[in-house]
């Protein structure tokens, strides 16, 4: 049986679009494919902020944040050395491939690394002093699901201007 | 009869070793140290809590920065302005029922608003007036 050529064309174009596609769509599925950071993290570091996905900063950055607790950016956010043991043992695994860095130190804010300032290159300072977001630590302000780790544009939402609680 | 009433103080152990403890547990612990290093210890004060609670103690912050001017609502926290649950337990049953927390948290906000550790006495006089405050 002779199948017609313009159906043969069609089958294999479909057949090749559909393998060009599907190694995108897992990828395109974004944050909710990775696993959550354990409970105690999210415990322990998500108390005065939103507890910040690991792969924001490199190994060297956590390690750094970490020696650091007890004057950690203007309060005192010391653990146990169990507890830190256990956060440790979650950064060092989760983080940043590449070292969030300059000048061979570690970075240890998030807003200063090359990655933070290439994804936000619009946000003027008016916007980080947004009454609703007040800092840009406050990633949920913009970020809506930044408390589930979602960090995607499908999720964003500024607050309007003069938006009031 | 007997045998079920051993039983349940036999419950009421396990719970208690496993740290779900309550305000009048924390108090009953802060009473027994402030008499430790004060003989002269006569009670708490709510009013002295609710004082402590607010005041910035010559510092940038009062307790009322993160937790609010009534611990009874939610919070936010000043710098980074993440929801802080209510502090007092009337409105948030999770306050002061873990030990662990409690160490933990007094130590650190103590430390950033007075730049020091809380005595038993303030932590008491504290806790004494947020269980005072109903739901």
């Amino acid at each position: 049986m002779r199948v017609p050529t313009r159906i043969r064309r069609w089958f294999v174009w479909s057949v090749g679009l559909a393998a060009a596609l599907l190694p995108v769509a897992p990828a395109a599925a974004g944050p909710s494919t990775r696993p959550p950071p354990p409970p105690i993290y999210v415990e322990e570091c998500g108390s005065c902020h939103v507890a910040y996905p690991a792969r924001f900063l490199g190994a060297s950055s956590w390690s750094a944040v970490l020696a650091g607790l007890e004057a950690h950016f203007g309060v005192d956010a010391s653990v146990d050395p169990q507890v830190l043991a256990a956060l440790r043992a979650h950064l060092e695994t989760a983080a940043r491939s590449r070292e969030t860095a300059a000048d061979g130190t570690p970075l240890l804010r998030i807003t200063e690394t090359a990655w933070f300032r290439h994804e936000h290159p619009r946000p003027s300072s008016s916007v980080w002093q947004h009454p609703e977001v007040k800092s840009p630590a406050n990633c949920g302000a913009c970020h809506r699901q930044a408390e589930v780790g979602d960090y995607g544009e499908r999720s964003l939402r500024m607050p309007k201007k003069g938006e009031a609680k | 009869m007997k045998r079920v009433l051993f039983a349940c103080a036999g419950l009421a152990l396990v719970a208690a070793a496993a740290g779900a403890e309550q305000p009048a547990d924390f108090q009953a612990a802060f009473a027994a140290e402030a008499q430790r290093s004060a003989p002269a210890f006569s009670g708490f004060s709510a009013a002295r809590g609710e004082a402590l609670f607010g005041a910035t103690h010559g510092r940038d912050w009062s307790c009322a920065s993160c937790h609010g001017e009534d611990p009874r609502a939610v919070g936010e926290h000043v710098v980074t302005g993440k929801r802080i649950a209510p502090l007092a337990p009337a409105a948030n049953p999770e306050r002061f029922t873990r030990p662990d927390k409690v160490e933990k948290w007094f130590k650190r906000n103590c430390n950033d608003v007075l730049g020091r550790l809380c005595t038993a006495q303030e932590k008491g006089d504290l806790l004494a007036w947020l269980m005072s405050l109903g739901g």
